[in-house]
């Protein structure tokens, strides 16, 4: 019996240091790539840097304002369009799991996330570039608030489903009609998860360059216009990545030091709002 | 209590970023921001698109940034490839399209009008090689070249390397072939070549700007060719010459039709382009004629529609966006050599000047 | 909690009127008029609220039916010219316009298959450790953050990092197992694609273990459950769905790469002959030739590659489901 005990014991501790080994050594790989980043962009930055505009090769305080206040706005504009969209089609997924219809939209859902970023880009100049007769941020920021919403929507549901069905049984029973049930008490309940939804796709899109090549199209000077070419970081980053000059790499690099910090503050600021917001059980 | 506080005061927030994106939408309608426009001329008269090959990128940027402290003209070019550069210009959504290759045929039937080529700039493509224990520069031959790409020669102690190097401490290693995966026009320009010197390769893989290759891997990018070639130890590839000069690789001397091994280097693609050029300026300058010339070079164009009324084109934009292109291959072509790109030929500079005063708008000849 | 106290002073009051005399029966049927239209503004606002979710729904589906019609459309060109030989074709040779995708979908799905084996013990690991083992603490908060960021990081880079690191190291690794070093292939890209997909499992998984109800896990705790039975037992049965909503958000993300996969590749239109060998999957196919694709008919095969990831991504999608729901059968 003991002996029996001990094993099972034992199992347990031997699976517990199998999950920290793990969960610790998928770190490994992307603190090697941080540290990359870090050493090629971290001293490329500075405050000519963050305010001047892009200059040509062999131009030295080059900079990447335009590219910083675009990709904002893109981002903004593309979660606007997504966070709304998304956090309700979860609701609706996990408000009714068994019906037809939430089977084939769920479906969709899964098949949005494997669309590569290219086809979204290309559907997106279909869309809206061809009919509106020129490239527009606007287009972009469709092109990525498409590519979040697999992302919010799952995870949304999800987090949605796993609530106690108490919780919302207890609203309906104080008379509380069911958007009342669903805005105040459901989302609130699983604000964390959502929020983790949306940093995640925030951080998904915020690299991505295939959708805006055709569509935010890129420009060399600041733009605030959505209905015009505007640029933003990832196109910067990929077109001075790929040139053959050491000044624009050293631009690329700073770059995306700049969107990694840049998305790991919207990640804590995003977490002291929701501490805010959130319900404990 | 709190709930509702923190909900209304996040739904502030979205309707505070809904207008703001909504006001930046309306933005170019009526109030032109402070600073889209420099000076008095509204924005959309003083900004011109164009879009194409990714090659000439950073000359480009440097010239219209050089433009743009002369006449206050915004030019907004984006590098989205040659192939993007063409659909853009027959779907009218860009000024000018730029590309590395001439118009084909197809091409041309697919635009709704005829478009001009105006030359900018010569760049070469050169073989980079990775054999640490070979001092002197590689030799290559035409046939040499199309064999290793063919995979016919395999090894770099191959009699017929030797021959062509005589006196190099070839290793017995494997030849490691590295190609570009993406569509690009430095493929196009070795294709093109290899096709010319090879009746095998012509027949076999052809000419493009990406083909079915018979051997080897593929790289994404300049660099993703030049990352595997410094890594891997016997293996060849092709780069731009800008590229390879910029980051120190070692490339290899090319036999050209009139026997010489040239070093690719300005000076060689310059005397390449210096050969007659048809009034049509589409011209291929793979295994020139010129005794000095590098023969793996090519021209890069500016594409724009021969009759510019069209979409509701103002004649002021038209005459500016000429003008520019005219600034381009006179002036201007000071910025090629700092930035490894060779100058116009005098023959092609004037080509490219008849070009441009055969534009019309309305019929009448916009430059005089 | 304001909200539910005034709507019990609005059902309180009439109940206090109904107690008075008969004259004041004007103001009573005031109140419960007012109460009346309250409740079918609630009611009707709940309608509106009902049919929105409804209208959401259903834009998803049509979304993504637009997507693939937009896809058809484009590539019926393409279609017309190779038909069905397009899916089993072996050669790609944009010079000759024949065009046959067969190389890459089965890149694809070795790529993605292969990093999703190869991501599912460490993803699992993250969430349980975030999950159940640690779910507060500066450590763990560290992890997740961390992990998080992997999805931030541009793919790009990712692909310049494969490239300049990991390629070298699989290639000494290819030399010990006695496996001709290229270095690049399609095991390199799976291994950057594995890395890539991790949060998305490990983000979703978290969440969904860190909600399973405490009674449920005391109850077997109480039982004599050691931390690994309750994981087993408890943990993964209630959560089942939703790491495997995780694995499927990943798998997702894997076929779609394109940027990492395409730089570490390899990129030839040969059939991969092993794992170690260099292929080439749709994404990248699309990426790398889109931009320069310079007639009609090459075009339209590129945007049909993307319509038979896309159908590929669908029947892959299906079967899951299948798989899942027959799980939960049992």
């Amino acid at each position: 019996m003991a002996n029996h005990v001990k094993y099972r014991i034992g199992k347990s501790r031997v699976f517990q240091g199998l999950t920290i080994l793990l969960a610790f050594a998928c770190v490994v790989p992307l603190i090697f790539i941080l540290i990359y980043i870090l050493q090629a962009g971290l001293t490329k930055i500075n405050w000519q840097f963050l305010t001047n505009l892009p200059k040509p090769v062999g131009e030295k305080g080059g900079g990447i304002a335009n590219a910083l206040i675009g990709s904002i706005m893109i981002i903004l504009c593309a979660s606007v369009i997504a966070i709304p969209f998304g956090i309700l089609c979860g609701i609706y997924l996990s408000e009714n799991k068994k019906s037809r219809l939430a089977y084939w939209s769920r479906l969709c859902v899964d098949i949005l996330q494997g669309v590569p970023s290219i086809v979204i880009g290309i559907v997106a100049y279909f869309w809206l570039v061809k009919p509106l007769g020129g490239f527009s941020a606007i287009s972009g920021s469709v092109a990525l608030a498409i590519m979040m919403l697999p992302i919010i929507i799952r995870s949304t549901e999800e987090t949605l489903k796993l609530l106690p069905d108490s919780l919302r049984e207890a609203a309906y029973a104080l008379g509380m009609p069911f958007h009342r049930v669903v805005l105040k008490v459901i989302v609130p309940c699983g604000i964390s998860g959502i929020m983790s939804g949306v940093m995640l796709a925030v951080a998904r899109i915020a690299g991505e360059t295939a959708p805006l090549l055709f569509t935010a199209f890129g420009n060399p000077y600041m733009s605030f216009n959505m209905m015009k070419p505007m640029q933003s970081m990832p196109l910067l980053i990929f077109n001075y990545a790929t040139s053959p000059y050491n000044d624009w790499h050293d631009l690329a690099w700073g770059a995306s030091c700049i969107l990694l910090i840049w998305v790991l503050a919207l990640n804590i600021f995003t977490k002291v709002i929701t501490r805010k917001w959130k319900v404990q059980l | 209590m709190k709930i509702l506080k923190s909900i209304a005061l996040s739904g502030l927030a979205l309707a505070i970023a809904g207008a703001m994106s909504l006001t930046s939408c309306n933005g170019g309608g009526n109030t032109s921001k402070s600073d889209s426009t420099a000076n008095a001329s509204s924005g959309e008269e003083n900004t011109i698109l164009g879009a194409g090959a990714t090659f000439p990128n950073p000359l480009y940027s440097k010239m219209f940034s050089e433009y743009n402290k002369l006449n206050g003209l915004k030019v907004n070019y984006q590098s989205i490839g040659s192939g993007g550069g063409i659909q853009q210009l027959t779907s009218k959504t860009v000024d000018f399209g730029a590309s590395d290759a001439p118009l084909n045929g197809k091409q041309d039937s697919a635009l709704s009008a005829p478009a001009v080529h105006i030359p900018i700039t010569a760049g070469a493509v050169v073989i980079t090689y990775n054999l640490p224990d070979v001092k002197d520069t590689l030799m290559l031959t035409p046939d040499l070249l199309a064999k290793i790409f063919l995979g016919k020669i395999t090894k770099w102690n191959d009699p017929a390397i030797m021959a062509a190097n005589k006196g190099a401490k070839l290793p017995a290693t494997t030849i490691v072939i590295s190609h570009r995966s993406d569509g690009s026009g430095t493929t196009n320009i070795f294709t093109t070549y290899l096709s010319k010197v090879s009746k095998d390769w012509e027949s076999g893989p052809g000419k493009g700007s990406s083909i079915n290759w018979p051997a080897g891997v593929g790289g994404k990018g300049n660099e993703g060719v030049a990352g595997y070639v410094k890594q891997t130890p016997g293996c060849i590839g092709y780069v731009e010459l800008a590229y390879a000069m910029q980051n120190n690789m070692a490339f290899a001397k090319m036999q050209n039709k009139a026997g010489k091994f040239i070093l690719p280097s300005i000076a060689s693609i310059t005397a390449a382009a210096n050969i007659e050029i048809p009034a049509d300026a589409k011209v291929s300058l793979t295994n020139t004629e010129a005794a000095d010339g590098y023969p793996i070079s090519g021209l890069t164009w500016i594409l724009v529609y021969k009759e510019q009324k069209y979409n509701n084109r103002s004649l002021d934009k038209v005459t500016k966006m000429l003008k520019l292109v005219q600034w381009m291959i006179h002036d201007a072509q000071q910025y090629c050599a700092p930035l490894n790109y060779a100058p116009l030929s005098d023959k092609a500079v004037a080509v490219g000047d008849a070009q441009l005063k055969s534009i019309t708008f309305d019929g009448k000849p916009v430059l005089q | 909690m304001m909200e539910q106290s005034v709507d019990i002073k609005v059902t309180t009051r009439p109940g206090k009127d109904a107690g008075r005399v008969v004259s004041v029966k004007k103001t009573s049927t005031v109140s419960s008029n007012k109460r009346i239209r309250r409740s079918f503004r609630q009611i009707r606002t709940e309608n509106v609220f009902r049919r929105m979710l409804v209208i959401v729904a259903l834009c998803m589906i049509v979304l993504v039916l637009g997507i693939m019609v937009t896809l058809a459309v484009q590539s019926t060109l393409s279609f017309k010219s190779a038909g069905f030989s397009y899916l089993w074709g072996k050669t790609w040779d944009p010079v000759r316009d024949v065009f046959g995708a067969y190389p890459f979908i089965l890149g694809t799905l070795l790529t993605s298959f292969l990093a999703l084996i190869i991501s599912i013990p460490f993803s699992f690991a993250v969430a349980v450790f975030l999950g159940e083992y640690y779910p507060t603490g500066w450590l763990p908060n560290l992890l997740k953050n961390t992990v998080e960021l992997i999805a931030a990081v541009p793919s790009v880079i990712y692909g310049f990092w494969g490239l300049a690191v990991l390629v070298p190291i699989v290639r000494s690794f290819e030399t010990s197992i006695g496996v001709e070093p290229v270095g690049i292939g399609i095991f390199t890209s799976s291994l950057i694609l594995a890395i890539m997909i991790i949060p998305y499992a490990a983000s979703l998984g978290r969440s969904m273990i860190h909600m399973v109800p405490s009674n449920l896990k005391e109850a077997a705790y109480s039982l004599g459950a050691t931390r690994w039975e309750v994981i087993r037992s408890v943990i993964f049965p209630y959560t089942k769905s939703g790491l495997f909503a995780g694995v499927l958000l990943s798998l997702g993300r894997a076929l779609g790469e394109t940027m990492a996969v395409t730089m570490v590749i390899g990129n030839t239109s040969l059939i991969p002959k092993s794992i170690f060998s260099p292929g080439n999957t749709m994404a990248s196919v699309i990426a790398n030739e889109f931009t320069e694709a310079d007639h009609p008919v090459y075009l339209s095969a590129l945007i049909e590659l993307g319509l038979v990831l896309f159908l590929v991504t669908v029947v892959i999608n299906m079967v899951g489901k299948r798989m899942v729901s027959s799980f939960t059968n049992e």
